[in-house]
């Protein structure tokens, strides 16, 4: 049975080029404008940290005060003195301050460079790269004992190290870093979670991964400044390029994470920052009760809202352009159902029950839905390899074409174009047998 | 011609004429804040930003392995690094004009403040963002000034930029904010509580930012070179020597001091129109999307258009037949079709109208989206109507033109 509703479905399409062309034609375009910018969000949204984001926990200790929040939220990174408490009492499994930095790697007699690099990094804790699992070519990350010592140790990129030391094991070498001499303890392979979150505010998006790390405690030493946001407070004077003032202003500038691993440590973390803030309070560092937040990560990059308003408003537009699209499949689907009613007629006359009118009508919708989806999936591949000219390539880079992506846009496609002929298929079903037969 | 034979004939096709009712209702409303969001877009481009932006050109860089930190030898060796700068640029052939500033209107990286009338910053207070520049900026910059005079050399100090400058050079919405009253030249305002007297007044510049925000225009020139890791230079090629200036600028720069670095794009040396064409990208971006999405939009309802009425005419044919025996002209079957989409196309777009002011502020609370102006509604309704008018033409002229002898056959 199906075999010969496909042969009529395919026959009656036949019949019509020009209608059939222009349904799979709104059915693509519609679809594809929709899972094109599906795609877009999807590469932004997607978890950093699949599988271990949800033990991942941002603090948010309010060391502003009630006139500085805004919806009520304390500030959405640390400042110098709560970050060094907090790691100082390390109360989680794992736990790091971090902040942007910006050296470069300067020319020596043995380097390939010969000009200075500048370099994309971070100063971290030892435990940020177990914590963050990040992955090594070659060595490890440095120890507590190294940070307590404030060594001079570099983790640097794959990258990096193909540019300064041409590739292969440097672990052990030296690395000229603004002037001064670091021992490289870890070679890291490609790793460019998308978004940055360990950057503050939950970071934002980037074509190449990070150059370096550096120990932290190690980069305040040395008075290596602050290359990422500020975080000053609006209304008071700006720090500038003064790292020790911005080390004693209350500006946030810290971005900080701690492993929690279960929730009834999560639980007592947070317990453990409201004892803290009230702390502060009873030695009036701080005029206001806790006002803490300690989200896992994927609730944190929720709330930075990291998807740019404009990507937003134009997903919405796409989903726009979809229904219109589907109401002029729905109109046309009616035209060219009702334009057979004589065929319609005569099959109910030779016994057709609605059924099988309904199956025959479903079959010619699914077939213009997968027609249309197959055309879509095409016009979804320009799409989302277009999208470089439309965005910047750091939003554009997410937009990953697979398999997920092609079969979803085929069902959104046939499922879409099945809803659309609902009401068309039930007025097809409803003409009277007879009716037709007469002469007119 | 009167209207009922069409209300007539439309009474049989409810469902079709409610889905293309619908569709140019909904086509209306996406259309109508797409084209809005496109005419804010383009406004934003098209923004002059003060400066006389041909021949201009930017320089930024950063030191490697600056030092860091207020005391007086990092800021010395930083500045003697800038000041050998300025003066070997200053001599180049093809440079008319030079000066010290890492801000340029639309891009860099800069800091804001607010403008008080008292030392105890109550009152009027004037968000604004900060120029840090020598004598020579709002020259190089082709800075109208509209009153006053620029900074005199001694008054150009050095050093980690603070704005707690003794003079200062404001924009004209600056002064007119602080003063309403036009006498703002030789007044004296606070920033963040320091004293400094308006010594000029520039009539335009737009903050290094492309922001649209109600303080866009709010510039202060503040009379100091920035002694940062970051260096910033802009200059003024000779009249077309642009090109050849940038070149020049690029060799002097580091056969002075290979140790430098200009990572692109946010640093590098660029001329005004790349940097107002990266500005602007997000803008063109989105004009771009939204255009493709409208026109696909409104082919999708034409094509729907075309393909019901022809659906229609094929129906009717016998009916048009007799209307055509019974002495009806070629043009009035073509008035019956258009009428007939007039009065579809009216209804779509009256309930369009409603949907786009209820989409519009649908997406005010959603996302960032200003109010939408009923003009642009208008438009998007007269649009409708002669898209309306359009797709109808081809099925229209079809229909008007079957023969009167159709009546006389059976089907």
């Amino acid at each position: 049975m199906l075999g010969y509703y496909l042969e009529l479905a395919v026959r009656s399409l036949k019949r019509s080029p020009g209608l059939t062309a222009l349904m799979m034609l709104t059915i693509a375009f519609g679809v594809a404008a929709s899972m094109t910018m599906h795609a877009v969000v999807r590469g932004l949204s997607a978890d950093p940290m699949p599988g271990k984001s949800s033990q991942l926990f941002m603090p948010q200790i309010d060391s502003f005060g009630p006139g500085n929040r805004f919806h009520d939220e304390p500030p959405d990174a640390l400042n110098y003195a709560d970050a060094m408490a907090l790691m100082h009492q390390h109360r989680a499994l794992r736990q790091s301050a971090i902040y942007a930095i910006s050296p470069s790697a300067m020319p020596t007699e043995t380097s390939r460079n010969r000009s200075p690099i500048l370099l994309d990094g971070y100063a971290v804790y030892g435990e940020f790269f177990p914590m963050l699992e990040v992955p090594f070519h070659y060595g490890h990350g440095w120890s507590a004992q190294d940070d307590a010592a404030r060594s001079p140790v570099a983790v640097i990129s794959d990258r990096l190290n193909r540019q300064v030391f041409g590739g292969g094991s440097s672990v052990g070498k030296t690395i000229d870093i603004d002037n001064r001499d670091y021992r490289i303890v870890g070679i890291i392979r490609d790793w460019n979670p998308q978004p940055r979150f360990f950057d503050v505010k939950g970071g934002y998006y980037s074509v190449e991964g990070p150059d370096v790390f550096l120990s932290f405690r190690h980069s305040v030493a040395i008075h290596m400044v602050n290359a990422g946001w500020d975080g000053c407070r609006k209304g008071t004077s700006d720090p500038q390029g003064d790292f020790v003032a911005l080390q004693n202003s209350d500006c946030v500038w810290i971005a900080y994470m701690a492993e929690l691993n279960d929730p009834a440590a999560a639980r007592r973390y947070r317990q453990y920052l409201d004892d803290y803030a009230s702390d502060q309070q009873k030695a009036g560092r701080f005029r206001w009760a806790p006002n803490n937040r300690l989200r896992d990560l994927p609730a944190f990059l929720d709330v930075e809202h990291l998807v740019p308003g404009n990507i937003r408003l134009s997903q919405l537009v796409a989903i726009g352009l979809l229904l219109v699209c589907l109401v002029n499949t729905m109109g046309l689907l009616l035209a060219k159902f009702l334009r057979s009613s004589s065929e319609i007629g005569i099959r109910r006359a030779l016994g057709a029950s609605r059924r099988a009118i309904h199956a025959q009508f479903l079959i010619e919708a699914a077939v213009i839905g997968i027609g249309g989806g197959v055309l879509g999936s095409l016009l979804t591949v320009v799409g989302v390899l277009c999208m470089g000219q439309v965005l910047s390539l750091a939003y554009a880079d997410h937009a990953q074409i697979d398999t997920s992506l092609l079969t979803l846009t085929l069902l959104v496609a046939v499922i879409a174009t099945l809803l659309a002929g609902v009401y068309p298929i039930l007025r097809a079903s409803h003409v009277p047998p007879a009716w037709h037969l007469k002469a007119p | 011609m009167t209207i009922h034979p069409i209300l007539a004939a439309l009474r049989r096709h409810k469902v079709a004429v409610l889905l293309i009712m619908l569709q140019i209702a909904l086509t209306l409303a996406i259309v109508a804040n797409a084209t809005f969001i496109i005419g804010q877009h383009i406004q934003r481009m098209n923004r002059p930003t003060g400066a006389d932006e041909k021949d201009l050109i930017r320089v930024l860089q950063q030191w490697p392995a600056a030092p860091a930190g207020d005391d007086a030898a990092a800021i010395e060796q930083l500045d003697a690094l800038q000041r050998t700068d300025l003066a070997t640029l200053r001599s180049l052939p093809d440079v008319q004009d030079v000066a010290a500033s890492t801000s340029i209107p639309l891009l860099g990286g800069f800091t804001t403040g607010d403008i008080t009338l008292h030392a105890n910053q109550q009152g009027i207070a004037v968000h604004a963002a900060y120029y840090y520049g020598d004598q020579y900026l709002r020259r190089t910059l082709g800075l109208h000034l509209a009153a006053g005079r620029d900074f005199e050399a001694n008054e150009i100090r050095h050093g980690r930029a603070r704005a707690d400058s003794p003079v200062i050079i404001v924009s004209q919405p600056v002064a007119a904010a602080l003063f309403p009253n036009g006498n703002a030249l030789g007044q004296t305002v606070y920033q963040d509580g320091e004293p400094s007297t308006i010594v000029g007044i520039v009539e335009r510049l737009q903050i290094p930012g492309r922001s649209d925000s109600t303080w866009g225009y709010n510039s202060v020139l503040e009379p100091l070179r920035a002694d940062d890791a970051y260096a910033g230079y802009v200059v003024r090629a000779r009249p077309g020597h642009e090109q050849a200036a940038m070149r020049e600028v690029r060799e002097a720069l580091f056969a002075i001091n290979p140790m430098r670095l200009m990572p692109e794009p946010w640093a590098g040396i660029h001329s005004f129109a790349e940097i107002r064409e990266r500005a602007y990208r997000p803008d063109r971006g989105m004009v771009l999307l939204m255009s493709v999405i409208s026109a696909i939009l409104m082919c999708v309802t034409a094509a729907g258009i075309v393909g019901l009425t022809s659906f229609w005419v094929s129906q009717r044919t016998r009916q048009i037949g007799v209307r055509r025996a019974l002495g009806a002209r070629r043009i009035d079957i073509l008035r019956h079709f258009q009428i007939e989409n007039l009065l579809i196309a009216g209804g779509g777009s009256a309930v369009g109208a409603l949907f786009a002011v209820g989409l519009n502020a649908w997406l005010m609370t959603h996302v960032e989206m200003a109010r939408l102006p009923t003009p642009c509604v208008a438009l998007g309704v007269l649009v409708m109507l002669v898209l309306g008018q359009a797709a109808v033409l081809v099925p229209a002229r079809r229909a008007s033109r079957v023969p009167p002898v159709v009546a006389t056959r059976s089907v």
